[in-house]
């Protein structure tokens, strides 16, 4: 019989990884993407309860940060700015895209499996370093992994620089698309779209 | 094949983890591929990630406790998945102005 801290240790295992599948489930398959939004963040918070199991509370917070904080969030507001309910025309050869995706995904699960549980894995392992673990990935963070460490922070930066670009409209004197006097002001103000007569058949 | 004991799945052992990653990695694929609104579409990527994300974790605590490598992995996945994440919606937000719709099957310019 397996002691105490085993068996709760199982037992949050196993509502923690209900959890991250139902609320994917949920997240791929609702109709409402307001609900969609809410429940990756549930699952987000799962996956961080999972990191806690596998002894990583700086990761396990790291995680609530930034996917809970920032990227749910960010999710969440591209939902609120592109709000706009449409009825989606049927696309054809969409139920045999449905079937067929469900096929390669059903085959990749097998497989995924399959390595999972014929590989040999060497455990256990060395001991789990517990709550030193922040200290070791410090010391990785200046030592051997420092350069893409600095890379990250460039990453980081490019993506801001290239989101602003991209999200904000005006940042031309004359707009390239029209030729008109650009607008500089920081308020959405209406205009047509460059494309929209070209979508519609 | 017997079902295995409850002594056996305690510590929770390694396969445990690899299948509910493995699960949500599917799950975003599918995902990737059938839905038609493209803030759902990167959604399905973001779980993904986290498919993937679990997977170091569990190796790195499983195998490599004591240089725990999987973990500094798992962060540069984290990072790069939060500047995907910004970079993704700018240009879903730039797409929706010049088209107005986020349904993918309309995105179709590049397409033959």
């Amino acid at each position: 019989m397996p002691s105490l801290a085993d068996l709760t240790e199982l037992i949050v295992f196993v509502l923690l990884a209900a959890g991250v599948v139902v609320g994917s489930l949920g997240v791929v398959l609702l109709p409402n993407i307001v609900y969609s939004a809410f429940l990756l963040g549930g699952v987000f918070l799962s996956v961080a309860g999972l990191y806690l199991l596998l002894n990583a509370s700086f990761i396990a917070a790291a995680q609530v940060l930034i996917y809970v904080g920032a990227v749910n969030v960010l999710i969440l507001f591209a939902i609120m700015l592109v709000n706009k309910r449409e009825p989606l025309a049927d696309a054809p050869g969409l139920g045999l895209r449905r079937l067929l995706s469900s096929g390669v995904c059903a085959g990749l699960l097998w497989l995924l499996l399959r390595v999972a549980y014929t590989t040999p894995w060497a455990t256990p392992g060395p001991t789990p370093l517990g709550e030193d673990a922040v200290v070791r990935l410090g010391e990785h963070f200046f030592t051997d992994y420092l350069l893409p460490f600095e890379l990250a922070s460039v990453l980081l930066l490019m993506a801001m620089i290239g989101a602003i670009v991209l999200a904000r409209r005006d940042v031309f004197a004359s707009d390239i698309g029209t030729g008109e006097e650009a607008d500089q002001g920081l308020i959405e103000k209406a205009r047509t779209p460059l494309l929209i007569e070209k979508s519609r058949p | 094949m017997t079902l295995p004991s409850l002594s056996d799945l305690t510590p929770v052992p390694l396969e445990a983890f690899l299948t509910v990653a493995a699960l949500l990695f599917c799950i975003g694929v599918w995902g990737l591929i059938n839905s038609r609104n493209a803030v759902r579409v990167l959604m399905s990527i973001e779980l993904m990630l986290n498919g993937v994300n679990i997977n170091l974790m569990a190796f790195s605590s499983h195998l490599d406790g004591q240089e725990i490598r999987g973990q500094v992995y798992a962060i540069f996945v984290i990072t790069v998945a939060a500047a995907e994440a910004a970079v993704g919606l700018a240009i879903l937000l730039s797409l929706y102005r010049n088209r107005e719709t986020v349904d993918m099957e309309r995105f179709n310019l590049l397409r033959w």
